[in-house]
């Protein structure tokens, strides 16, 4: 079978590019880690691809809030490539600096004022550390089916994931719309996943997230975005400890069998 | 110098202008109709005051820096500060409409969901402290400003930032002046005042380039002294002697580019004139006799040990920026460790910042994909009495915090796991604080060109060049003192890591390309020393005014020697300059062509029609008369001093070790470094179930060799508490400390190679260069000893405070070869019913140990070194390698009742264990048994079913002491007493942040 083509979106200070694009290789895609620059000169086109990842980093040094230049770059230049790849359903993923980007370009949603953001987190500081996520099971997203219920786990490497909402209505109205992707589960004994989402108890989730919210997806389904870092966690040595399984794996074995 | 006095709107003195500002309120919905009505008061202004700026100013609802600061001023002795409001500041120079000010804040500068801003020059009502950088200060934020207004095609801007506090709360004017030297600016980069400061835009000056002749043929020692010491240039007499005699023999004087680049080249930092220098050493031993030594340079020592044991894997060992050696059949590892002590004193973010940037760009200049950092800190001890701070000097805190969130910026910017290191306090580093900054690479073997050819355009890449970090290399080549920073200006820069994140990208494409003969970064004395040692056998023609700048008015001299960050210099084929300018464009980094190399031997450099420099290369590299030098160094007398306290409670001892600052938990530092970027670490910095048991050593399985199982380990050992008593001794135990925490985590004994960094004091006092040498001949005992190789290593003299020398610190940096990923182990305890073994004999010696400390013991005699220790450390890689370990960890700091503690705490297991007594039993034996640091021991965990097994390889190397029970209870006995604390206990006593299960 062919291998379907994954757009990985460089930026200036993108830097988990080349684990996203092993996750894709490995889940049997072909990824392409292509610089922003080369899509604003036109000599790529989004078009030709069956996916698009935002990887994570700290896009353009983060200077002006994290991602906010790269939404600006991604709403200036490639609102039009991306939206077409939107309306031909292929999916696009954004993980950590990715996230924040499609966040405040408007992507995930386009209700203006934001309805939520991803803000400094609770403690105040970066943090990294392991964390469980569960697949939200009354997501959406149409991509995301195959993982509805499971569990993923993988770290966090961030200072501003805390998802933070202009009011308590929309959470309710986000998972009311099956938007909620993914949520921060409570560590069980021995540090094993939980049955249960944190409830807002550090560290389980890590940065103060509202309603333990890890990572939400557009009301297409198509456009999936989270803070942790699911591809680096796809083989079982990078686990430090605890039962085998939960890898990240299964989420870009997702994303390529949509992009096919 | 900013002066807080000169303050530039009083709140006393309301300005005349009223408010003319209004607020932004994003919540007023997308309409950018609604916003700008918000915004045109602001334009109104602007138009009025003419090249005025439009002035916008942000707050995030809880940021965490207000909390952090009214805390901090608290610590500070100003209880007075109940709140703090935290503004950033934007100034906006260029023809702003009041739509276009509206849209930059709606699409960037303002969140609506955490938000709120104001447009405009806000009433100061109330007590306001505004912070500015110092105009010419790298500011990313502004540079981002300005190119994201080009994105959304508005008209080019000069942006500026600043920040604004505005305190509330119980304040007079000291409280108010206080906290702003101390807690919201730092003055060497930033100005400070009260009210509002005008915008710090980038100065616009422009001179003349100019190099103007720096009369001093005919002068006199003295005259030549001065010279020296008002220009900075840290060159001594003779050396100043040798400059006069060449162009006495010119027949002209040097112009001040001339002799800033024979400052810079033949600076400590550059030429390592004491590790060539030949020495005398007068050593006065314990027993009265005196034996004087000479020293034909400590480098060869350490280079001529090392090229004995003739070490196959060996590629590149001290001659270029790293040191590179084989991985495996394929790759080979390129390693470096540096030192940003000065620059980390006086602004410890930047300096910190910058020290990481400049270590990976060692590792660039070798051609090699930067994988990974460590880092080991020293500092004062946080909780130094303010009245015992000396003047000018910033509280061991402050440094702390400001130099662990430099590493975590850069390094977590760079996408760089940040896996080893330590953190030390001790009040030899409250003037002087050490950071050391280590990075690790990886490159196809045989890939890295290192020979320009005549012909090769000189090409640099990356940043910018600006007056920042001018006199950095001269300036490490002289002590602190109270005033430094006052004169250090602008030795201290600031850090742009997402430059050099496009610098790698650039670098390996590059070199998988061959566009490039050789390669360097710019670092110490900037384009002075880099071209200079790229063009020494050849000859270099530059024309600085193809440098680009980051603000105009630089004179020849500045540009030449600036030590502007993030800047690699390339010999480019000129047929090849149009590919990698193409793929310098795909990454967004800026490139510029300044000269070529030639077949002159000549040093040619002007700014277009000015003339500034024509050096003989011989001059610059071979012209630097060779340093004698006196040490000398007298053992102590060896004494038990007084014996331990009687009636230690072991139970107490334990968790007082366990909570001391040298031992106690350091992930409150350590989380804020990524430690998991590029997917590969393996061992982590915290282990076991709930990770925060301390790990002894990183094991990382770096991208692109994920085709084998080897992994690599990465380690410190340093133990300064040494030095006092015995240099040469304290050089062999850090390198057996680097050594067993390798091995603990599953690391070849028989594959390692060895980084030395030694930070001392003035090398021209005979006492500290003594302990030096000693401690070189310490070094040179241990690649002998321990049959591992040094591939790189660096000397960072000058370190005094106020004639003050620091303790004299050598860390050893450690890589070794983990054979198989899946056998790599940790140091928590990982099964209930498991052996505990015990490594190595202790000693009764507690001279340099953390318990002596702790209890005030006055015990001058060190532990002897191991003569012999591969055996004991292969024994234990071969149980390891087959298996038959769960769990090793090293026993130092603390002795074995901390590593037993740490290893209940790690795996959350219970423990019974005991500790063999090992020497005479006299006065104080319990505290010598349960906490000495003896050399060459470590805990190992096996399962019972492997007793025979490990019994039989370890010998009368290893005792079996006990096992993990899988109770709550740590139980240690010792010959004469015995402690039970509990796992939670132990936790609370370390430290760790997180909640037991």
């Amino acid at each position: 079978m062919k291998k379907p083509p994954v757009l990985i979106l460089h930026a200036p200070g993108t830097n988990r590019d080349q684990e996203a694009a092993l996750a894709v290789e490995a889940a049997g895609g072909d990824p392409r880690i292509v610089a922003v620059e080369e899509l604003m000169t036109g000599r790529t086109s989004i078009a030709g691809f069956g996916a698009v990842v935002l990887p994570g980093g700290f896009s353009y040094g983060d200077a002006l809030g994290a991602g906010g230049r790269l939404a600006l770059e991604l709403q200036a230049w490639l609102t039009d490539g991306l939206s077409t790849a939107l309306r031909s359903g292929r999916p696009i993923l954004g993980i950590c600096n990715g996230f924040q980007a499609l966040v405040k370009s408007g992507l995930l949603d386009a209700a203006q004022p934001r309805p939520y953001t991803l803000a400094a987190n609770a403690r105040g500081r970066f943090e990294c550390r392991w964390v469980t996520l569960r697949v939200e099971p009354g997501c959406r997203s149409g991509w995301l089916e195959p993982l509805r219920g499971s569990v993923i786990r993988c770290p966090v490497a961030h200072g501003e994931g805390r998802f933070a909402v202009r009011d308590t209505r929309v959470a309710t109205g986000l998972e009311a719309a099956g938007r909620i992707a993914f949520r921060y589960l409570a560590s069980g004994s021995a540090g094993g996943p939980g049955e249960e989402p944190a409830d807002g108890e550090y560290p389980a989730n890590p940065n103060g997230s509202h309603y333990d919210i890890a990572g939400v997806c557009d009301s297409t389904g198509a456009v999936v975005g989270l803070m942790p870092h699911p591809e680096d966690h796809i083989v079982d040595w990078q686990r430090p400890s605890g039962p085998p399984g939960a890898r990240g794996s299964a989420l870009f074995e997702a994303l390529v069998a949509a992009a096919r | 110098m900013p002066d807080f006095a000169r303050v530039t709107l009083s709140d006393s003195q309301p300005s005349a202008q009223a408010t003319t500002g209004g607020k932004f309120d994003p919540m007023t919905g997308p309409s950018i109709n609604a916003a700008s009505v918000v915004a045109e008061s602001a334009v109104v202004e602007a138009k009025a005051a003419v090249g005025a700026a439009t002035r916008i100013q942000v707050r995030t609802a809880g940021h965490p820096d207000e909390q952090r600061i009214v805390a901090a001023a608290a610590e500070l002795g100003v209880s007075g500060l109940r709140g703090c409001r935290r503004w950033t500041v934007y100034h906006l120079e260029g023809r702003l409409s009041a739509a276009d000010t509206a849209r930059l804040c709606r699409d960037l500068l303002v969140d609506p969901v955490t938000d709120e801003a104001f447009v405009g020059e806000p009433a100061d009502s109330g007590t306001v402290v505004e912070v500015a950088p110092i105009a010419g200060v790298t500011d990313p934020e502004a540079r981002e400003l300005e190119r994201a207004a080009a994105t959304l095609g508005l008209a080019p801007l000069r942006a500026a930032t600043a920040r604004r506090y505005e305190l509330s709360g119980d304040l007079d004017d000291a409280d108010i002046e206080l906290l702003a030297r101390r807690l919201l600016a730092n003055t060497t980069i930033e100005t400070t005042g009260r009210g509002s400061l005008p915008p710090a835009f980038s100065p616009v000056s422009a001179a003349a380039p100019s190099a103007p002749s720096v009369p001093l043929v005919g002068l006199s020692d003295e005259e030549l002294a001065e010279v020296s010491g008002r220009r900075l240039l840290s060159l001594d007499v003779t050396e100043m002697r040798a400059v006069q005699a060449h162009f006495a023999s010119q027949g002209r004087d040097p112009t001040d580019a001339e002799l800033e680049t024979l400052a810079q080249t033949w600076s400590e930092h550059c030429a390592h004139k004491t590790f060539k220098a030949r020495i005398r050493l007068t050593h006065a031993r314990a027993d009265g006799t005196v034996e004087v030594s000479d020293h034909d340079g400590l480098l060869n020592a350490l280079r001529r040990v090392t090229d004995d044991l003739d070490v196959p894997w060996l590629r590149s060992v001290f001659v270029d920026n790293a040191g590179i050696f084989a991985f495996d059949d394929r790759l080979d590892l390129a390693v470096k460790v540096e030192t940003h002590n000065h620059p980390s004193a006086l602004e410890p973010f930047g300096g910190a910042n910058t020290g990481v940037g400049g270590v990976v760009r060692d590792i660039l200049g070798v051609s090699a994909r930067p994988i990974a950092c460590t880092d080991v800190l020293c500092f004062g001890p946080a909780d130094l009495a303010d009245d015992e701070l000396p003047t000018g000097v910033l509280h061991p805190r402050r440094v702390r915090d400001g130099v662990v969130a430099g590493i975590g910026d850069y390094g977590n910017k760079l996408g760089l796991p940040t896996v080893n290191g330590a953190v030390l306090y001790d009040r030899g580093y409250t003037g002087n604080p050490l950071v050391f900054c280590g990075a690790l690479g990886l490159m196809p073997a045989g890939s890295h060109p290192t020979e320009p050819r005549a012909g090769d355009r000189i090409v640099v890449i990356g940043g910018r060049t600006g007056r920042d970090g001018i006199h950095g290399a001269t300036f490490s080549s002289a002590g602190l003192d109270a005033s430094v920073a006052e004169r250090a200006g602008t030795v201290v820069q600031i850090g742009d890591p997402i430059t050099e994140k496009g610098c790698i990208e650039v670098v390996e494409r590059a070199r998988d390309l061959g566009l490039y003969n050789a390669i360097t970064d710019c670092g110490a004395g900037g384009l002075s020393s880099a071209v200079g040692e790229m063009g020494s056998a050849l000859g270099a023609e530059v024309d600085l005014a193809a440098v680009p700048l980051k603000y105009p008015g630089l004179q020849p001299w500045e540009i030449w020697v600036s030590e502007a960050q993030e800047r690699m210099v390339l010999a480019v084929p000129a047929d090849k300059l149009a590919r990698l300018s193409e793929l310098c464009g795909s990454w967004g980094v800026e490139l510029s062509d300044i000269g070529s190399f030639t077949a002159s031997g000549r040093l040619v450099v002007r700014h277009g029609d000015c003339d500034a420099i024509d050096l003989p290369m011989a001059l610059l590299h071979d012209g630097l008369p060779r340093r004698r030098l006196a040490a000398s160094h007298r053992d102590p007398a060896a004494s038990a001093g007084s014996p331990p306290p009687d009636g230690t409670d072991p139970a107490e001892l334990i968790l007082g070790l366990l909570a001391h600052p040298n031992a106690a938990s350091r992930e409150s530092i350590v989380r804020t470094y990524d430690h998991e970027v590029r997917g590969g670490t393996v061992v982590r910095p915290f282990v076991g179930p709930g990770a925060d048991g301390p790990a002894d050593a990183a094991v990382l399985k770096p991208l692109d060799t994920w085709h084998h199982d080897r992994a690599v380990a990465l380690a410190v050992g340093l133990n300064p508490r040494i030095t006092a008593l015995d240099p040469w001794a304290m050089a062999l135990h850090a390198i057996d400390e680097a050594f067993r925490n390798l091995v603990a985590v599953g690391a070849d004994p028989d594959r390692v190679a060895l980084l030395d960094n030694f930070c001392w004091g003035d090398p021209n006092l005979p006492d500290r260069l003594g302990s030096l040498v000693r401690a070189v001949q310490g070094c040179v005992e241990g690649v002998r000893r321990y049959r591992a190789p040094f591939v790189s290593g660096k000397d960072s003299l000058y370190n005094e405070f106020d004639g003050r020398a620091v303790t004299g610190t050598l860390l050893i940096s450690a890589v070794g070869i983990v054979p198989d990923l899946h056998r790599a182990v940790a140091s928590a305890a990982t099964r209930a019913g498991s052996d505990l073994w015990l490594v190595g004999r202790g000693s009764d010696r507690l001279g340099g140990s953390m318990v002596a400390e702790m209890l005030a013991i006055d015990d001058t005699r060190v532990p002897e070194p191991l003569c012999d220790p591969l055996d004991r450390y292969r024994a234990v890689h071969s149980l390891i390698a087959a298996g038959r370990v769960t769990a090793a960890h090293d026993v130092s700091d603390g002795g074995a009742a901390a590593a037993l503690a740490e290893m209940a705490i790690g795996g959350r297991l219970g423990l019974r264990a005991a500790i063999p007594p090992d020497a005479d039993a006299g006065a104080g034996a319990l505290v010598a048994e349960l906490a000495n640091e003896a050399p060459g021991r470590l805990l190992l965990e096996a399962p019972a079913a492997e007793r025979a097994a490990v019994a039989d390889t370890l010998g009368e190397m290893g005792r079996r002491i006990g096992s993990v029970t899988g109770g709550d209870s740590i139980e240690i006995r010792a010959a004469s007493a015995e402690a039970t604390v509990t796992i939670d206990e132990a936790r609370r006593a370390f430290g760790c942040p997180t909640p037991g299960p």
